[in-house]
């Protein structure tokens, strides 16, 4: 496994939404690279034919019935808001696109 | 130290049921030993006083008009800080989630109520659950109430060293890689880890979601079999939770026998790298199980050397997507310097708000989920899953449950433990059993000579928990750590 | 740079190739994945629960009514439908997604391959349909100055995402595949489908080649086009800029373009193609989702007959003509009119003839006065068995069509039924010889000078004497048989 560079790491924050400082970055890429050279082991082991596991307990999905219950109050869903106005959630203007 | 703090929670359930004690007076005595204590063990994150003392108020009020109480009647319980609890401040032991006060309950938290238990407070551990010694919690670290100066395990550190000091009755924590059972270990207490599915998830910050699991930390086995009798079953908030009937686990509990018994012991457990202090309590335990009767075979767990990376991409992939809810928008920390976009906003909430473990786990699990690595990684990892599941099947046709360390080392210092991967090591024993859905308990199994409990690990069949709980007892009989509690420094009144 | 050339001629050169992904919201009253209800139009952040707004700790619970609903999607156009699926979390960070994911499905989805039949002009073509897949839909957020407001109440509803095989070739085959998705949905009752409350939108895939050429060209997609117009504008727009781009040499980004619905234009989104990397993997909070035989009959059950196999059964069976099929079929509650009234007519009317006269009354007379009126056809004050009555009453020759209008008109404003309202009134026709024989005796009698007339060779004098006779009978007389009796008087 080659270590990771500067820009994966950069890249990795920016679709992790985490600003870096450039000595946390550095730090950052040397522990991971580290981490990512111990998962080397993964790509030892044989998977030919294995099906992936996604849950712990094989069970199948099981539906809710199409029942309302009441909503939670305007006032308690915008409760733990940092900033708000007009029963809204607000946040610096979104210039389309995702941000 | 028989006060009443240190008695079972199934005994001070019944005695303030029957009238032998008030809850006040249970409640009252625990708030004060948190005041004589609690400053050296630093385990909870917020005491609900007045919460516990109204709650408490209220079950005497109820008793005296002739009402009958629940099964935990008047048990004070503490609650590792990712349950969410309505009304009362929920953290995860993050700055992201500082302040943030739940508007309604996790499954678990409404179960104990509903039985009457008592709510004590928010107990410490590692932000949202990453880690191993609750050195990463962003409050605070917790000191092993054995030996101050050491970590007590983690994630679920706050909750064990609570029980180990007697600073509650009883405690959930949670479980993702090992997070109860090896601060069980380090702290001298019976932990369990229940199979994936037994008790709702609804109301636990997610860490990574096909792991983690709530599950009892107690004084003793027949508190743990209590315990989950009372928070297991079927949710349908939680569409992972199992629907199956619960046991009477402790009822169930009284007629274990341990004679014919087949324990696995499987190889990769007691290789290298087990501290010889451990080793040798686990040998004691071992023969102790077999003067009783029990059968022992060695068996082979081959991906037991791979379970560590498969669990750590894994869970930090399942981490980075869990923990993508938190922008400081709708609640938590918020960081907006004048003039930002809405990306600066991002950006400098979640980088203000995680650690530096969390961020960590967040970019490798960003990395392991990427578009041109998926296959390779997060895919990869998901398939040898499978192989672990599979090693585990085919022991399970060799014996009833295996027995290993519940950890490789007894606490360590704080501090001590300075790469990640250094700390992700100490998780060994513990995550095989996450990634295969099992249940898994750890029971205290003796002290080392420098005085540090030792815990041993029992893994059994996916809803097969009555039968770690049984041979959990016979082990608590045999083996029990002497003096069984630490000291705090002074004699307990 | 010069005018662009008019489409058709440069079209003749370069062939366009879109692909349209259209989410439809599905009619629940819950949520996808939470019990809060999915109204429209209610006050801000008024329907929310812990799960809309991704609290901690929070899991989602599938409603099983919107699989139901894309199951019958699924059916309706003969999709395969996997017995097991799987939900899949796609990630990017966007202050209306609560959770930072959206809950979708990527690799397993609910449908894949099957296909939807538009009529283009006079052509039929059945579009391959890719996949159709549940996934949730993202809070609203509308923009005050420096700030954006985020209403959270949409967060959560239950939409598919219909994808079909890039295979349209023109704005108006794309603008006619979604006339004919919509007309489905709502026939099928799977949504409301009211693009002007969001409840169905359409991203397109455009892109353009050479004719001739295998290779497809650089796409752009059009997001934000969301009436059956402006898909069609939109598109037309976005071919010809792609066009002119590749005729001046140049190259076409690929891109997402938001359409300017006033402007008539559409503009690049700003948006940084490297973040584009959604992170999909299975969410571990859902186990697979089955449809299984309860569900997959529950569906069939509920399943009516689709538009198509109406139209020809109108056509070929009941005779109604092509053109009055196509408008019946275009609504549900039109075509469910037209069934109910076929039912309740008389039992002896001949096949061919049951559906023309209902449908021809219907399209006209009725849908004139509900449109006066301002009425539903499903709340017509003239119901499907008083219109079956009175289209029976001109068949067997009681009233005749003149009478008839005034029946109808009389019947739909007084809810009357039209049998009684004749029998009242004393409209019976006249269609007894004898009876009218000695009418006709009568009026010739008194217009003995023009009878001569007329057997002089005057024959321009019959309508007289048929207005003569229904002036005599105050307009009952069967003006078929009065004609038929007067031409055998008058040359006998």
């Amino acid at each position: 496994m080659a270590d990771l560079t500067d820009k994966d790491v950069h890249e990795i924050a920016q679709l992790a939404m985490l600003s870096l400082e450039p000595a946390h970055a550095e730090q950052l890429r040397v522990e991971l690279s580290a981490i990512l050279e111990a998962m080397a082991a993964l790509a030892a082991v044989d998977t030919e034919g294995v099906p992936p596991m996604t849950h712990a307990m094989p069970m199948d999905l099981r539906l809710r019935d199409d029942v309302v219950a009441p909503s939670l109050p305007v006032e308690v869903a915008l409760s733990a808001a940092a900033t708000r106005a007009d029963d809204c959630f607000v946040v610096p203007a979104i210039l389309g696109g995702e941000a | 130290m028989s006060d009443i703090c240190h008695l079972s929670l199934v005994e001070q359930a019944r005695r303030v049921s029957v009238g032998g004690a008030t809850a006040t007076e249970l409640v009252e005595a625990y708030l004060a030993r948190i005041d004589a204590h609690e400053p050296k063990v630093r385990a909870y994150l917020l005491v609900d006083r007045d919460g516990a003392r109204a709650a408490a108020q209220d079950l005497d009020a109820r008793r005296a008009r002739g009402e009958k109480l629940g099964p935990l009647a008047g048990v004070p319980i503490g609650l590792k800080d990712v349950l969410v609890t309505k009304g009362l401040a929920t953290t995860a032991a993050s700055r992201m989630l500082a302040g943030w006060v739940p508007t309604y309950d996790a499954t678990v938290v409404e179960r104990l109520r509903a039985a009457d238990a008592i709510i004590l407070g928010k107990q410490n551990c590692d932000e949202f659950g990453m880690g191993s010694s609750t050195e990463n919690s962003s409050a605070h670290p917790t000191h092993n109430p054995w030996q101050p100066e050491r970590v007590p395990g983690g994630s679920s550190g706050g909750s064990a060293a609570a029980v180990a000091a007697a600073l509650c009755s009883a405690s959930l924590g949670t479980d993702t890689g090992g997070s109860i059972r090896q601060p069980a270990s380090m702290c001298g207490v019976v932990g369990l880890k229940p199979t994936y599915g037994r008790v709702s998830r609804w109301g636990l910050i997610a860490y990574a979601s096909s792991l983690d699991q709530i599950g009892p930390l107690t004084r003793s086995v027949e508190d743990a079999a209590l315990l989950l009798e009372l928070i297991a079953g079927h949710d349908p908030r939680d569409s992972t939770s199992v629907d199956a009937p619960v046991p009477k686990y402790r009822a169930k509990l009284a007629g274990g026998v341990i004679a014919g018994t087949k324990i696995g012991l499987p190889r990769e457990y007691f290789a290298d790298g087990i501290d010889p202090a451990v080793r040798a309590a686990i040998d004691r335990c071992v023969a102790a199980l077999r003067d009783a009767g029990a059968k022992f075979v060695e068996l082979s767990l081959p991906h037991t050397k791979v379970a560590l990376p498969t669990y750590y991409l894994l869970a930090s992939a399942e981490a980075s997507s869990n923990l993508s809810r938190y922008d400081g928008i709708r609640y938590g920390a918020r960081v907006e310097k004048p003039g930002a976009t809405l990306a600066d906003v991002y950006r400098d909430s979640r980088s203000a708000g995680f650690g530096p473990e969390v961020q960590r786990r967040i970019m490798l699990g960003t990395f392991a989920l990427r578009a041109g690595y998926y296959d390779a990684y997060y895919r990869k990892a998901q398939q040898i899953r499978t192989l672990i599941k599979r090693d585990f099947d085919a022991a399970f046709t060799q014996c009833e449950l295996v027995l290993t360390p519940t950890a490789p080392t007894a606490a360590f210092p704080i501090g001590a433990t300075t790469t990640p991967l250094q700390m992700y090591l100490g998780d060994v024993f513990t995550l095989a059993c996450n990634l295969a859905g099992l249940p898994g308990l750890s029971v205290p199994a003796g002290l080392t000579p420098d005085g540090l409990p030792v815990g041993v690990q029992l893994l059994g069949r996916p809803l097969e928990e009555l039968t770690l709980l049984k041979l959990g007892r016979a082990i608590e009989e045999r083996c029990a750590p002497s003096p069984r509690w630490p000291s705090l420094g002074e004699e307990a009144a | 740079m010069t005018e662009p050339a008019p489409l058709p001629t440069v079209l003749e050169d370069w062939e366009p190739v879109i692909g349209l992904e259209i989410h439809v919201q599905l009619a629940t009253a819950s949520k996808a994945f939470s019990p809060s209800a999915t109204e429209f139009g209610a006050p801000p952040n008024s329907l929310t629960d812990p799960l809309v707004l991704g609290l901690p700790g929070t899991l989602p619970a599938f409603n099983r009514h919107a699989l139901e609903l894309a199951v019958r999607l699924g059916v309706a156009t003969s999709s395969h439908i996997r017995a097991r699926s799987r939900f899949a979390r796609k990630h990017y960070f966007y202050p209306d997604l609560p959770k930072g994911y959206q809950i979708s499905q990527y690799d397993e989805p609910l449908c894949e391959d099957g296909a939807l039949d538009v009529l283009v002009g006079t052509r039929r073509m059945a579009v391959r349909l890719q996949r159709i897949h549940l996934e949730e839909d993202a809070g609203k957020s509308s923009h005050e100055g420096p700030v954006s407001h985020l209403d959270l109440n949409r967060a959560g509803v239950p939409l598919v995402e219909v994808v079909t095989a890039p295979e349209l070739a023109s704005a108006e085959e794309a603008a006619e595949f979604m006339r004919s998705l919509h007309r489905l949905v709502r026939w099928l009752k799977i949504s409301e489908a009211d693009m002007e409350k969001g409840q169905m939108r359409c991203d397109a895939n455009v892109s353009v080649r050479r004719r001739g050429e295998d290779r497809l060209g650089t796409r752009a997609e059009l997001k934000n086009i969301n009436s059956f117009r402006f898909v069609q504008k939109a598109i037309e727009h976005e071919i010809q800029r792609q066009i002119r781009i590749l005729e001046g040499g140049g190259r076409v980004i690929q891109e997402t373009r938001l359409w300017d619905a006033e402007a008539g234009v559409s503009q690049p989104m700003r948006s940084k193609e490297d973040a584009n990397d959604y992170r999909y993997f299975p969410d571990p909070d859902l186990p697979p989702l089955v449809v299984d035989g309860a569900i997959m009959g529950a569906v069939l059950k509920a399943l009516p007959e689709l538009p198509g196999a109406r139209f020809e059964r109108y056509h070929t069976v009941l005779g109604v003509s092509p053109d009055d099929a196509r408008t019946l079929v275009g609504e549900r509650a039109l075509s469910e009119y037209f069934e109910a009234a076929i039912a309740a007519r008389r039992a002896d009317a001949a096949p061919q003839q049951r559906g023309r006269a209902i449908s021809t009354w219907m399209l006209t007379e009725l849908l004139g006065a509900l449109n006066r009126t301002g009425a539903e056809i499903e709340a017509s004050p003239l119901p499907p068995r008083a219109l079956a009555e009175l289209v029976d009453l001109i068949e067997d020759g009681t009233i005749s069509g003149k009478q008839a209008k005034e029946v109808f008109e009389a019947c739909y404003g007084s809810g009357e039924s039209p049998a009684a309202y004749v029998e009242a009134k004393g409209l019976r026709q006249i269609s007894s010889e004898p009876e009218l024989l000695a009418v006709i005796e009568q009026v010739l009698a008194k217009n003995a000078k023009q009878a001569a007339d007329y057997r002089a060779g005057k024959e321009g004098l019959f309508g007289f004497f048929v207005g003569q006779v229904m002036k005599a009978t105050e307009g009952r007389a069967n003006p078929q048989l009065t004609s038929e009796l007067l031409l055998r008087v008058l040359k006998s």
